[in-house]
């Protein structure tokens, strides 16, 4: 009994310091519990807050407005349309099959399309939306709207997308927009930066040099949502701003006519301001409808447009390269003379043809030209007397003269990413180029612009504008940009080193246009007003045979292909010139009867609109 | 054999017996379900849908069953220690056989009104059959070579038979009750110390014989981040959760990381992150006193009991009640790795419920009869 007791006070000591012990663990266990909270709640309370809000705050971006293109009547010629779409979130839909169904019977879309839509479903999340159709006609946006009723979950929607209201006219300058792909979003930081699902961008063109400036900023939405990425409510809606419109300085009323005249051939046509160096019209023809690629241009479409024997994915007058030919003459001319190689009194005798080096180099009329000074010889295009001007002028001097006059590189620098630069051949250039040695017989086809010189239309503009100002250096522009990039004290710099030379050359253009025996006299306008002063061309695209000089075929009875191309340069009025122009028609046959009738009809809307230009720009001033 | 010392105490009156609650104890028990309703609620989103209304009728029920309980007297839970074991052991069994298997683990059997989950009986049930078995015992007898063993095979039959459902935490926690139980009764000091350094050293060896998702958890707490989306998921959204709760906390049912479903297991083991993150600092450590306070009652209960039994048993329960909560604090707040343990009461359950008052019922019927002496 005593014992049983003792062990019981035994027990009781002993379950009781262990109690203490225990008491004393459990509270070091609970402060260590309480500074968790205290580390995990009061000191990275900021810390776990950012991510907290991080889990349950999404961004929605919006496909931001883009900027416009106008004219420079403030036409719009890239703009902004409402397109109709119909959106459907599977999730909002009872019964799915149904409606899409009820769609498809709605919308008469085709099987291949009908798939493409299912195709689409499967492929996003229930609550993600379904884009049905991106560009519904009107007929067919009221059609749904008036069975909605039928249609639940179904959103008629109103999007914004790019119009090109000329369809083709613009084509080659502005180009198009479509839908992103990775590389462009990969090139560019602010594509990266303002991509959503279906943005468009440029792809070609300005619509593609000037992505950055036209693309604007996304409309932000911002939902909280759950952890399996559900919006369940708007926090914010932050609205994005619309990319910059540019002003061009394109006419559009004159590129309509630079359409119409190369309906149906390939070329190029391209005008400019030859005091400040704007471009007014610039056309490649044939050219395609910008308006196919913004949804995605179809297969068809696409097939034929690749392969249409005429290229129209090319842009002839920053891409073609081209011989000359005689619209070379009045550089070849003005070397010469500022060389003192010639003077206006220096004569040559045209027999059709002449024997140099060992071989025969004919002129292009047969019976020749009898005696001929050098006004004659441009007006006429004699080509036996540039063959012995040339060959007194060596290439070398001819190439310095050429590339002063903006001949062999690109006029907009890097604008367009297309633009090619030609080519000026020199000694040195073969010598590296080639790895052989310069043959005369090539400097005297190159006196007539054929062998290896290449240009593109829009240098034979620029050459031709920088000739009828007086000769003096201007920088070409299409898009009117308030800060301009060139020195003041760049502009009119002289190209020349006499200036009485420029004037014999426009004199010698002037008589080849409005002289009788001028090659380009048919094509002449008498009223002042109009008047201008061109030179014709015509570029062989292959040697002619002996075979077929005898044949002396016309040009409707040569193989497309092997017709040579038709070019003419000209600037008018000829009192005061204000416009230079260049026409190339590939294929066209002669210069004369092809292309310089072009210019007749050109040079009429030019001057006419003169006046409208002139107000736009005073205007301008007064605003200022 | 019997000794009376006291022959008047053996019968109390029913209004007696009522006038000996623990009231404080009590009060604070209904907080905590209070409190634990109302989180509940939270965790449907603001509104009374299942898991509210579940977690209502148990509280109500087990409230009931935890008062009725202290009726009974203390005598009666120490008669049937054993056999409650022996129960509890053949329901273990039986859900070895016929249990119904829910993710991977049979640990359910099928009542038809309720699914039971008898390891979480068997956390309370082992304090009782120990405390029954030390209870006559001479301290002298205590570190002998066979109540080691005995006392050893009562802990790990249990464990064994929760490991292989599988159930590491429910078992851990089976041996964690036993094992203070053990400490109470006075079993000598150094084979804790042999048994934790043992522990320590074949830690490495145990990781190596673990499930691979067990390996995983173990991993993953020691870097969550490894694999955020994956097997960190868990562990780094209910840190966000406590961290961004702040010093007051986002507000009742403004807990974003919960009902914008970030957190996981938020009625059950996360059911603390979810409170933390609306009631913040303050609201946790409030809480935490609560709990404090019903185990300080525990205690001073066990304290003023006459009988051994009755103090072993609210020694070992409320220390077993301490560690429930600790481990699923520290699970929560990343200092442990994740097992499964419920937080006593708050968390939605009925098995680890019905458990706790059960011992909250034992608890306050030793305070009832605290006079009573049992031979």
């Amino acid at each position: 009994m005593i014992n049983s007791s003792s062990d019981n006070v035994k027990k009781l000591n002993s379950i009781n310091r262990r109690m203490f012990i225990t008491g004393s663990l459990k509270f070091f266990i609970m402060v260590g519990i309480v500074s968790r909270l205290f580390f995990l709640q009061v000191k990275e309370n900021k810390k776990y807050l950012t991510l907290s809000d991080k889990n349950r705050i999404r961004e929605w971006k919006l496909a931001p407005v883009r900027g416009e293109f106008h004219d420079y009547f403030g036409n719009v010629i890239a703009g902004n349309f409402e397109a109709y779409q119909l959106h459907v979130i599977p999730e909002q839909v009872e019964n799915f099959k149904y409606v899409i169904y009820r769609l498809k019977d709605l919308l008469e879309l085709s099987d291949s399309e009908f798939k493409k839509v299912l195709k689409k479903k499967k492929e996003i999340k229930p609550w993600e939306t379904l884009i049905v159709s991106n560009n519904l006609s009107w007929d067919k946006f009221s059609k749904i709207n008036n069975h909605l009723y039928d249609l639940n979950g179904v959103k008629p929607v109103i999007s914004i997308s790019r119009n090109y209201p000329f369809d083709e006219n613009f084509t080659h300058i502005i180009g198009y927009v479509s839908q992103a792909n990775e590389q462009d979003i990969e090139n560019t930081e602010l594509i990266k930066k303002n991509f959503v699902p279906g943005l468009k961008v440029g792809k070609i063109g300005l619509e593609k040099s000037f992505e950055e400036k036209l693309i604007g900023t996304n409309d932000i939405e911002r939902y909280e949502v759950n952890a399996y990425g559900r919006r369940i409510s708007q926090l914010e809606f932050q609205k994005g701003k619309k990319g910059q419109t540019l002003k061009l300085t394109v006419d559009t009323e004159i590129q309509k006519l630079a359409n119409e005249l190369l309906k149906d051939k390939a070329g190029s046509i391209c005008v400019m301001d030859i005091f400040t160096g704007e471009v007014i019209a610039m056309h490649s023809s044939p050219s395609f409808d910008p308006n196919l690629f913004v949804f995605g241009i179809s297969q068809d479409n696409w097939q034929i447009i690749r392969n249409d024997p005429m290229k129209p994915l090319l842009n002839k007058t920053l891409q073609g390269r081209y011989s000359p030919g005689s619209t070379l003459k009045p550089i070849v001319a003005l070397s010469a003379l500022e060389n003192g190689i010639i003077n206006t009194n220096f004569t040559v005798r045209c027999t059709g043809k002449t024997e140099l080096y060992d071989q025969t180099y004919h002129c292009w009329k047969k019976e020749g030209h009898g005696y001929v000074s050098l006004r004659n010889a441009m007006k006429m295009s004699c080509d036996t007397y540039f063959y012995e001007i040339a060959r007194k002028l060596g290439v070398d001097k001819l190439s310095e003269t050429a590339k002063k006059f903006g001949l062999g590189k690109k006029v907009f620098d890097n604008l367009f990413e297309i633009e090619k630069d030609g080519l000026i051949p020199n000694t040195q250039w073969k010598k590296n180029a080639l790895g052989k040695g310069w043959l005369l017989g090539e400097t005297i086809i190159t006196g007539i612009g054929q062998g290896y010189i290449q240009t593109t239309p829009i240098q034979l503009c620029l050459m031709t504008a920088q000739i009828a100002n007086g000769g003096y250096k201007i920088y070409p522009k299409i898009v009117i940009d308030d800060k301009d990039k060139i020195k003041p004290s760049d502009y009119y710099t002289p190209l020349y080193k006499n200036s009485r030379n420029i004037k014999i050359i426009q004199d010698a253009m002037f008589g080849s246009t409005n002289e009788v025996m001028g090659t380009s006299y048919r094509s002449r306008i008498d009223n002042p007003k109009y008047q201008f002063a061109g030179k014709t061309g015509t570029a062989q695209v292959k040697k002619i045979t002996e075979r077929e000089r005898e044949l002396d075929l016309k040009t409707s009875e040569i193989p497309y292909e092997q017709r040579d191309h038709a070019l003419y340069i000209a600037y008018g009025p000829y009192v005061n010139p204000r416009y230079a122009l260049s026409i190339v028609v590939e294929h066209g046959g002669n210069g004369s009867t092809t292309a310089a009738p072009m210019a007749k009809r050109l040079f009429k809307l030019i001057i006419d609109r003169h006046e409208m230009r002139q107000s736009i720009n005073q205007k301008k001033y007064l605003e200022i | 054999m019997y000794q009376h010392t006291r022959l008047t105490n053996n019968n109390f009156t029913f209004f007696q017996k009522f006038r000996n609650f623990d009231y404080i104890l009590l009060i604070c028990i209904l907080l905590l379900g209070f409190i634990s309703l109302a989180t509940m609620y939270s965790t449907d989103g603001g509104k009374i849908l299942f898991h509210t209304k579940s977690h209502f009728i148990k509280l109500m029920v087990f409230t009931m069953m935890m008062l009725f309980i202290s009726f009974i007297n203390i005598k009666f839970w120490f008669s049937v220690g054993y056999l409650s074991y022996i129960v509890v052991v053949s329901l273990l069994v039986w859900t070895y056989f016929f249990g119904i298997t829910s993710s991977g683990s049979k640990r359910w059997m099928d009542l038809y009104f309720i699914n039971l989950q008898p390891s979480e009986l068997m956390k309370i049930f082992i304090i009782l059959c120990l405390a029954k078995y030390f209870h006559r015992m001479k301290l002298e007898n205590v570190n002998s070579v066979y109540t080691i063993l005995t006392s050893l095979i009562i802990i790990l039959l249990p464990m064994g038979l929760v490991i292989v459902q599988p159930d590491l935490g429910t078992s851990v926690l089976i041996a964690v009750s036993g094992i203070a139980v053990l400490w109470f009764a006075g079993i000598n000091h150094k084979y804790f110390i042999y048994t934790m350094l043992g522990f320590v050293i074949s830690l490495p060896f145990v990781i190596a014989f673990l499930k691979p998702y067990q390996k995983l958890r173990v991993l993953t707490f020691l870097n969550p981040d490894k694999d955020p989306l994956g097997a960190g998921y868990q562990i780094i959204q209910s840190k966000i959760a406590v961290g961004s709760g702040g010093i007051f906390g986002k507000g009742f049912l403004k807990g974003t990381q919960s009902y914008l479903e970030f957190l996981p297991e938020k009625h059950t083991d996360f059911i603390f992150t979810l409170f933390s993150e609306e009631f913040g600092f303050v609201g946790s450590v409030v809480l935490l006193v609560i709990y404090i306070i019903i185990i300080y009652r525990i205690i001073a209960i066990g304290a003023n009991s006459r009988s051994y039994f009755a103090k072993l048993f609210c020694y070992g329960f409320g220390a077993a009640i301490f560690v429930f909560i600790t481990i699923n604090m520290s699970m929560v707040l990343g200092l442990l790795p994740i097992v499964g343990s419920p937080l006593p009461i708050m968390s939605y359950g009925g098995s680890s419920m019905l458990a706790t008052m059960i011992g909250f019922g034992i608890v306050m019927s030793a305070r009832v009869h605290s006079q009573q002496l049992i031979a």
